[in-house]
């Protein structure tokens, strides 16, 4: 047993590597603060097209939506970051990051704000229209603000998963925490650092998983 | 153009990889599967357990109740904070440290397994707790016991009621099959990617894009049709 | 008739408390079989929290409580048996939505009282037939109106054959077009000489059809006795003030 303390929660190469880490973590801190307000304009934007209600421009929506859910993000990733080299442009690792995260990210963001402008019932628009506002204005000062609140917890789970999602850039060795983690273990031939990470993402990632259940039953408790 | 095909869809190429891809689909196939059946059980199994726990007892009983109902949190907590990926990698090399062989397959369907479990813990929860209490009432009045009351009462409305937050939970977890790679589980992107490595063309990665979209794509077609005919009422 | 015959509900001293609200404070209170007793009393005063102590859908504080000889809430009492013998009709009717009127009143027939399926079957189609809605055996509650699903609900508390059923205001939720057919079967129910003890506002209902009219205020009866004499000329003050009260909105 005390070699599984040693390999696994030792806290003498968990401070050696502690640093190293935090280095990691800073990159998983900023790739969050990219990608998040990248994906969830996208997904706004993918919405607010999409309610226009133009068919042909539905139609294309729905697979380019449909498309990137199907698709794993890691496979995303991977794909994105490795062929256009063949085409003659080298693609930095953060580049990729954000490409492949936009397209994923955006489908999800998506569907959820489509399914926000949608709870706002006809009512708010005719009053909106009738008093003059035309569809912009009552898409962004009447519709939308509803639309968020009234999905505000599938935002909050989604950004959640893109926050881990953030992890795989570790596969096309992005220096986020788990790149750090895993070279760390590699370095120092003991698993300690992926514990260590593993602490991190809890403990960082936890008050959201809090808040986002206070949400949920709320929304419940609401029907 | 014909640059662009012979890079991006060479035929000689694919149809050399054709195979590879093929058995990685099979590999995905199962996985996926296996992770389905288990995660959507357990999941099912702590939920009800957690609703049991959550009971009126009597004083020793209820402290034991109220701890496990509190590891029960706990768990799906841990699981819903930390990423699929760093679970999969903890389980390949942890468990065989602690006697447990398992190869990166393994590894990959506990984590993704006990990732759906928790997830699913809290949408069957929260369904059966948005089953009104006169439903409860209801049936225990008739003279039916807890247990048959929450199998062949609440739980018929409670599952209904979360057809559609677990299909979408189901289909982006068990898309985590690919994280299988990480841990040479030989799914699809594990063999397009060493396809790419081989041929140093990519066209295997095309490939296995295509193979994941043949698999999944019905599958979230079938899901936002679900969403449509079981609604969550509001 | 009130006069003969056992006590099938025999109450004592109960008291119930949420916390530290006392919502029933020392009911004692007897029915005799076939007997049918009408609980009123202003919104609070305790009547629903008396009815659903009787079959521990609350847990009293203190005090006994009787069915048909036994005591409910003795250590180890089986309360699924004793429920069973204790019918219970509700407000918003609760019946299960997912299945259909014949599968709601023949669950607890299969499941609770362990009957074959052909002989739950039987009796549930005998229960619906009881109140008027054997035609609607394979329809699910969302195609019935609010009477029918009242009615079925009765139907299922019949199917069991209790010794005594409760009515937590039956028709309260009911629109006024549809009161009258759950009165009606409450009637006919009346003329079979099942005991039942009835929560609600029909007061032309407990004037016709009660043998006991029980007025409630804060937790404790006030005063009993037949519709006739708490309607007609109350002992207590209270009750006259009640009473006023509501004859005025009439």
């Amino acid at each position: 047993m005390s070699d599984v303390t040693a390999l696994f929660f030792n806290a003498e190469i968990m401070a050696k590597t502690a640093g190293f880490l935090l280095d990691g973590l800073w990159m998983t801190v900023l790739l969050c603060l990219v990608v998040i307000p990248v994906g969830a304009l996208g997904g706004l934007v993918v919405a607010v097209l999409a309610a226009l209600k133009r068919r042909w421009l539905n139609i294309a929506l729905v697979i380019y939506v449909d498309v990137f859910r199907a698709l794993p993000p890691l496979v995303l990733l991977v794909f994105v970051y490795n062929v256009p080299p063949f085409a003659g442009y080298k693609i930095s690792e953060l580049e990729a990051v954000v490409i492949a995260f936009l397209l994923n990210t955006s489908s999800y963001y998506g569907e959820i704000f489509r399914a926000g402008i949608e709870s706002v019932g006809r009512g708010q628009w005719e009053a909106a229209r009738s008093t003059g506002l035309g569809w912009w204005q009552t898409m962004g000062w009447v519709v939308l603000p509803q639309a968020v609140r009234n999905v505000l917890p599938d935002l909050v789970s989604n950004t959640l998963e893109v926050a881990k999602l953030t992890s795989i850039a570790s596969v096309i060795a992005l220096h986020e925490l788990m790149f750090a983690a895993r070279s760390a273990q590699q370095a120092t031939f003991n698993y300690s650092p992926l514990i260590l990470a593993t602490v991190i993402y809890f403990v960082l990632l936890w008050p959201v998983v809090r808040l986002l259940s206070r949400l949920e039953h709320r929304k419940i408790a609401a029907r | 153009m014909d640059r662009f095909l012979f890079t991006f869809f060479n035929g000689e190429v694919m149809w050399e990889y054709l195979p590879k891809i093929l058995s990685g689909m099979w590999v995905t196939t199962y996985l996926a599967a296996f992770v389905i059946a288990t995660g959507l059980a357990l999941g099912l199994l702590l939920a009800v357990l957690r609703s049991t726990l959550s009971q009126k007892m009597p004083a020793p009983l209820s402290w034991l109740a109220e701890a496990l109902r509190l590891l029960i949190i706990f768990f799906v907590d841990v699981m819903r904070s930390v990423p699929p990926l760093v679970l999969i990698v903890l389980f390949f090399y942890g468990l065989p440290a602690l006697g447990l062989d398992i190869a990166g397959l393994g590894a990959t369907w506990l984590a993704l397994s006990l990732v759906l479990a928790a997830f699913a813990e809290e949408i069957y929860w929260a369904g059966l707790i948005a089953v009104a209490k006169g439903q409860w009432e209801a049936a225990r009045s008739t003279g039916l016991g807890f247990l048959q009351t929450l199998i062949y009462v609440v739980l018929p409305q409670a599952i209904r009621l979360t057809v559609p937050p677990l299909t979408n939970r189901t289909i982006a977890i068990t898309k985590g099959t690919a994280l299988g790679q990480v841990v040479a589980v030989q799914e699809i992107l594990y063999q397009a990617y060493s396809g790419l490595s081989f041929s140093s063309n990519p066209s295997p990665l095309t490939l296995g894009a295509l193979a994941y979209l043949v698999l999944f794509l019905p599958v979230v077609v079938a899901g936002r049709w679900i969403e449509t005919r079981f609604a969550w009422r509001r | 008739m009130a006069a003969a015959g056992r006590h099938i509900l025999d109450v004592r001293g109960l008291h119930k408390s949420f916390g530290t609200l006392a919502v029933l404070k020392g009911i004692d209170f007897r029915l005799r079989e076939r007997e049918l007793a009408f609980v009123i009393g202003p919104s609070g005063s305790g009547k629903s929290t008396f009815l659903r102590c009787c079959n521990r859908l609350e847990e009293p504080t203190s005090g006994s409580i009787h069915v048909d000889g036994t005591d409910i809430l003795a250590p180890g009492v089986d309360i699924n048996a004793v429920r069973r013998r204790i019918g219970m009709v509700f407000q918003s009717f609760n019946l299960y939505p997912h299945m259909t009127a014949l599968g709601n009143v023949t669950l607890a027939l299969r499941l609770a009282s362990r009957k074959s399926k052909a002989e739950a079957l039987e009796i549930g189609r005998a229960a619906l037939a009881r109140v008027g809605l054997a035609h609607k055996a394979q329809a699910h509650p969302g195609e019935l109106s609010g009477g029918q699903q009242q009615r079925v609900a009765i139907a299922r508390a019949l199917a069991l054959e209790p010794k005594i059923v409760l009515f937590d205001e039956p028709t309260s939720a009911l629109d006024p077009e549809l009161v009258g057919s759950v009165l009606q079967v409450m009637r006919d129910l009346r003329e079979t000489g099942m005991t039942m003890l009835v929560v609600s506002h029909e007061l032309q209902f407990a004037r016709a059809a009660a043998d006991r009219v029980v007025f409630m205020e804060d937790g404790v009866i006030v005063e009993q006795g037949p519709p006739e004499q708490v309607f007609g000329a109350p002992q207590q003050a209270r009750t006259r003030a009640f009473v006023a009260r509501i004859d005025g909105h009439r």
